[in-house]
């Protein structure tokens, strides 16, 4: 398949029952084409990865309100009533995880790591079931790598060799989750001749990206 | 005074020249009205900005520029962005000197719980837990009640943020402190008696027979 593909034929890789890796902070950085896209294609029984929630309408919103969602690993829920409905009737599953910590979960997955020792969550529910392993004195948690079937990351630029930037505080999770998706579907803003995007300024190298949206048909 | 102006006054006070800080949601985002903007104080957010300024002109926010809360912010000279590993890197590798965070419940030890409400409401611990764990010094600017319940307890009865002990807690009453033997009330707010702060507190207090008015600058 090209590396160029519609948002239609996105959608239609994504069987129900995936785990989905989605970017984005309260709505920023966030490939909503996709995820509008994914809502109105009503699929079914994913497991959703992403930090927050955003609100009902904004960032993964629409995936809560279409019922998409079976899972949800994340750090910040509180903001979104649908998925607090969803929470306490029952009808989805939650892990919160520490902001810090779901990151660097992803980051190990993406980087061929084992896991991560952190002092985040020590002493706390998080810890509850987990590993504590002592380094010069200070327990951590030994917290396991995360992936998913899919990375579906938001970029600024996008060039032909799949080549992403991002744009101030849209980065956030984008660039970790290009590491740690199997297939990475890229949403840009735009689409730039290679060259355009300077070496220095590349975030994702393209051999990362799988497949990227089109922005024109 | 307003009580939630008061709270973000007091803190504005403990926040040192040249230095990385990180406001939370609510009262402590206040606190940087309070700071005079020579000081080369750079605001970090965790969702990856290292100087954020003041909101835009009305009108005029960019939606690749907001704050941990996904408001449009703007930049000061020398700012730069980050990703989350980053950030986290930042919050949880002893690089941040301060974070100042909202609460649901503190207690006697100093221990914050912020979190969940258990069958209640759970919003999650966000960037919270690693702040609370990783920040050189943390304090808890809060209202010193909530809907008529106390906030300082003997004991936090939700479940904990952090196993750390928070360094000060400033409520529109007073400023506490916790040290290993127990929860000092250090100063009390303008036209407050120790009275009132004894009879609207559940944590046992150490304090002096008189306790000093709260310090908010010129």
């Amino acid at each position: 398949m090209h590396l160029a593909i519609s948002l239609h034929d996105a959608v239609d890789l994504i069987p129900d029952g995936a785990s989905v890796m989605l970017s984005g902070f309260m709505g920023v950085g966030v490939p909503d084409g996709i995820v509008h896209a994914l809502a109105a294609a009503g699929k079914k029984d994913l497991t959703l990865i992403s930090n927050d929630t955003a609100r009902d309408t904004t960032g993964p919103g629409p995936l809560f309100a279409a019922h998409c969602v079976k899972k949800l690993i994340c750090s910040h829920m509180g903001l979104n009533t649908i998925v607090q409905a969803q929470y306490a009737s029952g009808e989805l599953e939650v892990e919160l995880v520490p902001q810090g910590t779901l990151v660097e979960r992803i980051r190990a997955a993406g980087m061929g790591l084992g896991g991560i020792l952190t002092p985040t969550g020590v002493g706390t529910l998080v810890a509850e079931g987990k590993q504590i392993i002592e380094v010069d004195g200070k327990d951590y948690l030994l917290e396991l790598p995360l992936s998913a079937d899919f990375a579906l990351i938001a970029a600024r630029s996008c060039d032909y060799v799949g080549n992403l930037s991002y744009m101030l505080t849209a980065t956030n999770f984008n660039p970790i989750m290009a590491l740690a998706g199997r297939t990475v579907i890229c949403e840009p803003e735009e689409i730039v001749p290679v060259g355009v995007i300077p070496p220095d300024a590349v975030k994702t190298p393209g051999v990362l990206v799988d497949h990227v949206i089109q922005t024109t048909t | 005074m307003d009580p939630k102006a008061l709270i973000a006054r007091r803190v504005a006070q403990e926040i040192e020249p040249n230095t990385l800080v990180n406001l939370g949601i609510g009262i402590p985002t206040l606190v940087s009205d309070y700071l005079d903007e020579d000081m080369g104080v750079f605001f970090q957010a965790e969702n990856g900005a290292v100087g954020m300024g003041h909101r835009p002109p009305e009108g005029m926010g960019d939606r690749h520029l907001t704050d941990a809360g996904g408001r449009f912010v703007s930049f000061v000279p020398g700012a730069s962005t980050i990703d989350s590993a980053f950030s986290f890197g930042l919050i949880r590798g002893g690089h941040l000197d301060l974070t100042v965070l909202g609460a649901l419940q503190v207690d006697e030890a100093g221990h914050l719980a912020n979190w969940t409400i258990p069958g209640q409401y759970t919003p999650g611990m966000g960037g919270a837990m690693d702040l609370v764990t990783g920040a050189k010094k943390v304090i808890i600017a809060m209202l010193h009640r909530a809907k008529g319940e106390a906030k300082i307890l003997r004991e936090c009865t939700l479940p904990l943020t952090s196993q750390r002990r928070v360094d000060l807690i400033v409520t529109e009453l007073g400023v506490f402190k916790p040290e290993d033997d127990g929860l000092h009330l250090i100063e009390r707010a303008p036209n407050v008696t120790l009275e009132v702060i004894l009879a609207m507190t559940e944590a046992r207090l150490i304090h002096d027979t008189n306790v000093p008015e709260m310090h908010l600058g010129c």
